[in-house]
């Protein structure tokens, strides 16, 4: 059954040419499900392979397939050839298993997506170059496997490259790792050159009798390039950043697979580390406890969902190098399988939500999911006990063992471990409380909007004081017209009584008896008939006069009000942005009812948008995982020997160099649990005191500092910028004259020293036989030559 | 007189005739061809004779997994013939090198033959003859064999070189190999002469035996043999010539521009494969005991090699004379390794040397192929500039050959690259770190001559002007068979780059061949 191993990689390998090939004629979703089948052929393999170590007795659990040589050269024999044993096929199992839950995860998550097929192209790419890095029966196919999965995290964080964060993140996963492989090749010359061989089956039997100062030197550059891989001080920074990717893609090489790799690796040359100087040793649990408490504590200040698992993630990797490095090899295979389980469970939980959210991932804004997407919350929930370590769930079992052994190696480690489990269930409380619980925050007008919307009034209210100054104007304009009017009638008036009185005259003074005295008479008869009427239309016209000025006395009262207005709109605007208490408020969202009209699209979009459960290719997934996280505890339960399945099962692995545990009486074991749980409960207590009753400001823990990462990642980022800019310009500069200079001169000197050859070599037979018979000459009194010197 | 010769009964030797079959194959399915097709006119005509070729060597290639057998059997080498022949892995490993080029040539040279209006099964005969000679050259373990092989596989290259009738240049260059080869031939047997009389054999295994017991008596460095150092000064020359290994190249140039191409391309690959394995073969099996007193002339000539190689390659413009001076440039790597082999690192400088045999006999046949299909009717476009935009007219040819070109600068994941690596590994191990140097170096400066042509084909945007243009190969025919022949050099470029060790250790095989099996 062993000979079935070479199936492990080959699945993924074919689903990988499979999509290479037919991909894009496959399309969504077949694509997916074709990868989806290679993972799970795989798992069921590795399931075979296991079965057939299972059958066979604790040392003749180490087989070696030798698929054929790859490398013969001399001394230096390099084979394409699978190592079975206990360890690797541990890996193998939650890489396979986890590995097909995500795949099929990503079918509903990748939904849509334009690049459908290449995605999964990429993930079976990724699943064969980790079954190969794990499988590999030399340090060189390991390497080959570990740049392998490099490139596929590389090509998958910035899947979506358009955006420049995205393809940015990417390559600082590349260049961070980079630093940590150099450390891996020199450590494999190292190996190389003190045991002869890079193949493990001479480095696990050789390492005895390597130097101490060999093995201490292997050692230390395999903690820097596990470091790199496995995301700890100081290489951290990538993993945050690789968030960027698809979320899949988080929980699959960010969580549960790749980055542990790190920590396979240590395992895996547990004989070298048995070698090395104490000091080295010592040094990779500190690195690996102090690593824990620093992401622990940037995690608590985190508002994306995912950030939060990113530096959780890097946290628990820490408890891990804390485990390897106090000889706990168990503990940290074990923490890594239950980690895989429930951190992969809490990152698909999070692209669910992000799924259900449309996109949405700061925790501020959510809250209350549990109502929306119960079968998300109640897996997530699961994931978060775990991970808090609260008893009987997973988490608590393998951390547990870890900080035992911790405990065993320094009083100190154990003190940094346990801090950092008190954190670690703050921070966990802290998210699943802020995106599950309490109100319902998606559909709350963001701070951003809200500005937006007093921006609008601001504008608004502007437009409404331009206009009421315009109709000041037209106003002030119809009491000049009425004036002139008025102006005009009463002439009008004067002149009709004038012409009375000239008529009257005129009648008085002419005899009735004339001709023209009744026409005088009549004439006077009209003109007293028009005073009248121009006395009406004075009337009127002052009437109107009046009215004007009513106009205008308006208008100007509506300039005021306007002005008024706009100043109110104005610095309610400036007071806007100081107003985040507006979004983190446990009970009470914002009210934007006063000014609903004035709020910008996106708010009216959201509210629109319906969040909804995934579907069931995601969920059963989260389903499936949080069993897992829930049970996974089983597999090494402390309380008699028999019940350490997972530490008999590793020992031929391991050599005899797991640490032992005598001077530790079960009352103390006891002890250290029950302090564990205390502290768990103290944590997850104080964050409900905090996040639910809110009676103290968040704040106030929430520090900048931690929310920026102690701003380490800036430092690296100003070195870079400045002095290590300027030291590539340097280098670049040094490049383009110096060596460049070397190669443009050799050229030039050589293509003389060819026209010097050419005029030597004209090409005529008897100049080249000339030139044969010289050479012989020669070639003969060197030969003779040698009778007499 | 008959008494006499009924006296001096003529011992016929037993001969082991079922690992002869690759010898038997070519050299009498040679004389059936050219009975065939006298017989019978209308074979001469059509790609018969290419078939039948083709079909003699595959069927050769087919022996040698069968003769393997019989001879891993055996221990590893059967004496063949009163020991004149010895059939082991490294004959073999060279019979196979001979068999891929014949059937890479023919594929060449069918549609080449007939873009040309040139007939004549001729040509097959004589790539069947001289693949035979060179075979014989590998295998053999007696100086006269050796010497027929060489004048076996050379006479029929001669005529081959000028065998493009209408082509003065092909007969000039047929006519410059040949004056100077019988030349070097002259030097060769006159060698042979000596070491016999100084040996009193020409068994290599014999020779061996009292080079070694003079050695136990104290005699080693040859101090004291006149004969036996002039003899092998001789032998190196003769075989220098062959592998055109300066300061006995100067023929390579002229004969590789004037031949015709696909008859270069055997020439780079078996020729030069059969001359540095009689070289391997009587260096490393008679003289490997005084290997103190050739190793500084061996080291001499890879270094004038390398440097004049490299050097006289930069002022090219014709492709063919490119390649040539490169080829120079790769005899002198193999030298290199010999000489590697001879300061200390038997096991890897030899096996460097075999790995190298074949990754360049590879190499060049691809490469070769290429320029065959580039040359086009009349076999001409070899200039620089009818490179110029390759890569967009024709971007598969020029896509396969900068494979081949990447492999020959001893790019990472080509053949090419384990084969220098191989070479320079052995030079440090033998401690012969200016050697290794002085090559390096020179494998740069070879590179930047490859990397033109690449950057001719891909980089230069082609010309508009008409004229320009026809010469860039842009109405370049592609026959199938040389493109099917390109692309198996290619593949085997990229296969044994990346996996060095496939199908099998033969290299490791071989060398034992050599040094163990005595």
């Amino acid at each position: 059954m062993l000979e079935a191993a070479f199936l492990i990689p080959a699945f993924p390998i074919a689903g990988f040419l499979l999509v290479f090939l037919f991909g894009r004629k496959l399309g969504e979703p077949v694509a997916g499900w074709l990868a989806t089948l290679a993972m799970a052929g795989s798992f069921v393999s590795t399931l075979v392979v296991f079965g057939g170590l299972a059958g066979l007795e604790g040392e003749e659990r180490f087989f070696i397939q030798k698929i054929f040589t790859w490398i013969p050269s001399g001394t230096f024999n390099v084979d394409i050839g699978l190592l079975v044993d206990p360890l690797a096929v541990t890996m193998c199992l939650f890489i396979t298993g986890v590995g097909t839950l995500i795949h099929l995860y990503s079918i509903g998550y990748m939904h849509g997506d334009p690049n459908f097929s290449k995605f999964f192209l990429y993930l079976n790419m990724f699943a064969a170059s980790m079954l190969l890095l794990v499988l590999g029966d030399n340090l060189l196919l390991t390497f080959l496997g570990w740049e392998g999965v490099g490139a596929c995290s590389y090509l998958l964080i910035s899947f979506w490259f358009t955006d420049e964060a995205n393809a940015s993140a990417g390559k600082k996963a590349f260049v961070t790792n980079r630093v940590g492989d150099f450390g891996f090749m020199l450590a494999t010359f190292v190996i190389f050159t003190s045991i002869g061989s890079i193949r493990y089956a001479d480095i696990l039997s050789g390492a005895d009798a390597m130097t101490t100062n060999a093995a201490t030197a292997a050692t230390l550059l395999f903690l820097l390039a596990a470091a790199g891989k496995s995301a700890q001080l100081p290489l951290y920074v990538w993993l945050p950043d690789a968030m960027a990717g698809p979320t899949p893609v988080s929980a699959l090489i960010h969580a549960a697979t790749m980055v542990t790799s790190g920590v396979y690796l240590l395992t895996r040359l547990n004989p070298v580390l048995a070698e090395a100087a104490q000091g080295a040793v010592t040094a990779i649990a500190w690195l690996g406890a102090l690593t824990a408490l620093f992401a622990a504590t940037i995690a608590i200040a985190q508002t994306d969902i995912k950030k939060v698992l990113a530096y959780s993630t890097v946290s628990q990797l820490g408890y891990l190098f804390l485990a390897v490095g106090t000889g706990a090899y168990v503990a940290a295979i074990f923490h890594m399988v239950t980690h895989a389980f429930f951190k992969a469970l809490l990152f698909l939980g999070s692209g669910s939500v992000i799924h259900g959210l449309d996109g949405e991932q700061d925790m501020r804004r959510m809250g209350g999911l549990a109502r929306i997407m119960p079968i998300t919350a109640m897996t997530f929930v699961i994931g978060w006990l775990a991970i808090a370590g609260v008893p009987p769930f997973s988490g608590f079992w393998s951390k547990d063992e870890i900080l035992l052994y911790a405990w065993n190696e320094s009083k100190l480690l154990w003190l940094v471990g346990i801090i950092t489990a008190l954190l670690t269930a703050f921070y966990m409380t802290r998210q699943v409380i802020l995106t599950f619980f309490g109100r319902i925050k998606f559909f709350d007008a963001h701070t951003d909007e809200i500005e937006m919307a007093f921006a609008n009034r601001v504008t608004d209210s502007k437009a409404a004081l331009e206009d009421a100054q315009a109709s000041v104007g037209a106003a002030e304009e119809g009491v000049a017209k009425s004036e002139a009017d008025l102006e005009k009638r009463t002439e009008a008036l004067a002149k009709a009584e004038t012409a009375v009185e000239e008529t009257r005259m005129a009648v008085a003074s002419s005899l009735p008896a004339n001709d023209g005295h009744e026409k005088l008479v009549k004439a006077f008869e009209k003109a007293e008939k028009a005073i009248p009427k121009a006395g009406t239309a004075m009337e009127k016209a002052g009437a109107k006069v009046t009215d004007a000025h009513q106009a205008l006395a308006h208008a100007q009262t509506a300039v005021a009000e306007a002005r008024e207005l706009a100043l109110t709109a104005a610095t309610a605007a400036n007071r806007a942005p100081k107003a985040p208490e507006y979004v983190t408020a446990f009970t009470d969202g914002p009210d934007v009812s006063e000014f609903e009209s004035q709020m910008p699209d996106s708010y009216r979009q959201r509210n629109e948008y319906h969040p909804h459960e995934s579907p069931w290719t995601m969920t059963l997934p989260l389903i499936v995982l949080s069993f897992f996280a829930a049970v996974a505890g089983g597999l090494n339960l402390p309380f008699t020997k028999d019940l350490h399945f997972l530490g008999h099962w590793l020992e031929p692995s391991l050599f005899g160099n797991e640490a032992h545990l005598t001077d530790i009486s079960t009352a103390t074991k006891w002890g250290l649990a029950v302090v564990a749980i205390v502290v768990g409960i103290v944590a997850i207590s104080t964050a409900f005191y905090v996040y639910v009753s809110e009676k103290v400001n968040p704040e106030s823990i929430e520090l900048d500092v931690f929310a920026e990462g102690w701003h380490l990642d800036n430092t690296y980022a100003k070195v870079a910028g400045g002095p290590g800019h300027a030291m590539f310009d340097g280098a670049a500069a040094f490049d383009a004259k110096v060596v460049d200079g070397a190669v443009i001169g050799t050229t030039t000197l050589v293509s003389r020293l060819g026209g010097v050859f050419a005029y030597l070599q004209p090409g005529f037979v008897r100049s080249a036989a000339l030139g044969i018979m010289l050479g012989s000459a020669g070639v003969l009194i060197w030969f003779l030559a040698r009778l007499w010197l | 007189m008959l008494a006499l010769l009924a006296q001096t009964q003529v011992q016929i030797p037993e001969i082991v005739w079922s690992v002869l079959w690759p010898i038997v194959l070519l050299s009498i399915g040679g004389v059936l061809l050219i009975t065939a097709t006298s017989i019978s006119p209308r074979l001469r005509v059509g790609s018969f004779p290419a078939a039948m070729t083709i079909v003699l060597a595959g069927a050769s290639l087919v022996t040698l997994p069968l003769i393997w057998s019989k001879v891993r059997d055996g221990g590893g080498q059967l004496p063949v013939i009163a020991d004149a022949i010895r059939i082991d892995a490294f004959t073999l490993l060279v019979t196979g090198i001979m068999c891929a080029s014949l059937i890479v040539v023919s594929l060449l040279l069918d549609d080449y033959l007939r873009t040309e209006g040139l007939d004549g099964p001729e040509w097959y005969v004589l790539l069947l003859m001289s693949a035979t000679g060179g075979i014989l050259m590998a295998a053999a373990n007696d100086l006269i064999v050796t010497f027929l092989g060489l004048e076996i596989l050379s006479i029929a290259v001669y005529v081959l070189a000028a065998l493009h009738l209408r082509r003065t240049k092909s007969q000039e260059a047929g006519f410059k190999y040949f004056i100077l080869g019988a030349l070097s031939s002259a030097i060769f047997l006159y060698g042979i002469a000596m070491i016999y009389g100084a040996t009193g054999s020409l068994r290599l295994t014999d020779i061996a035996q009292f080079i070694a017991s003079g050695n136990s008596a104290g005699l080693s460095p040859l101090t004291e043999s006149s004969l036996l150092l002039a003899g092998m000064a001789m032998l190196l020359i003769g075989f220098g010539f062959k592998i055109s290994a300066a300061p006995f190249h100067l023929w390579t140039p002229d004969v590789y521009e004037g031949a015709p191409t696909p008859v270069v391309a055997f020439m780079a690959s078996a020729v030069k494969a059969a001359g540095m394995a009689g070289l391997l073969r009587v260096f490393i099996v008679a003289f490997g005991v005084v290997a103190e007193d050739w190793r500084p002339v061996v080291g001499a000539m890879a270094i004038l090699s390398v440097v004049i190689g490299a050097a006289s390659a930069l002022g090219q413009d014709n492709v063919k004379r490119m390649l040539a001076y490169s080829s120079i440039v790769h005899a002198g790597f193999m030298l290199v390794g010999l000489y590697a082999a001879a300061s200390g690192a038997a096991q890897t400088g030899t096996r460097s040397v075999v790995f190298y045999l074949f990754a360049y006999a590879v190499m060049s046949l691809g490469t070769f192929a290429a320029f065959t299909l580039i040359g086009g009717r009349g076999d001409q476009n070899h200039s620089l500039s009818a490179y110029v935009g390759l890569s967009r007219s024709n971007p598969m040819v020029a896509s396969l050959l900068a494979v081949l070109l990447l492999a020959q600068a001893g790019m990472p994941f080509t053949i090419g690259f384990w084969a220098k690596a191989r070479v320079i590994i052995a030079a440090a191990n033998g401690e012969n770190y200016v050697v290794a140097a002085v090559a390096m170096v020179a494998a740069v400066v070879a590179a930047f001559v490859y990397l033109r042509l690449i950057v001719t084909m891909f980089m230069i945007s082609e010309p508009d002007e008409a004229g320009e243009a026809e010469a860039s190969g842009a109405q370049l025919r592609i026959s199938r068979s040389g493109l099917f022949a390109l692309g198996i050099a290619a593949a085997a470029t990229m296969i044994w780059g990346l996996f060095p060790g496939f199908g099998g250790d033969w290299f490791g095989e071989a060398t034992r061949a050599l040094l163990e099996l005595r």
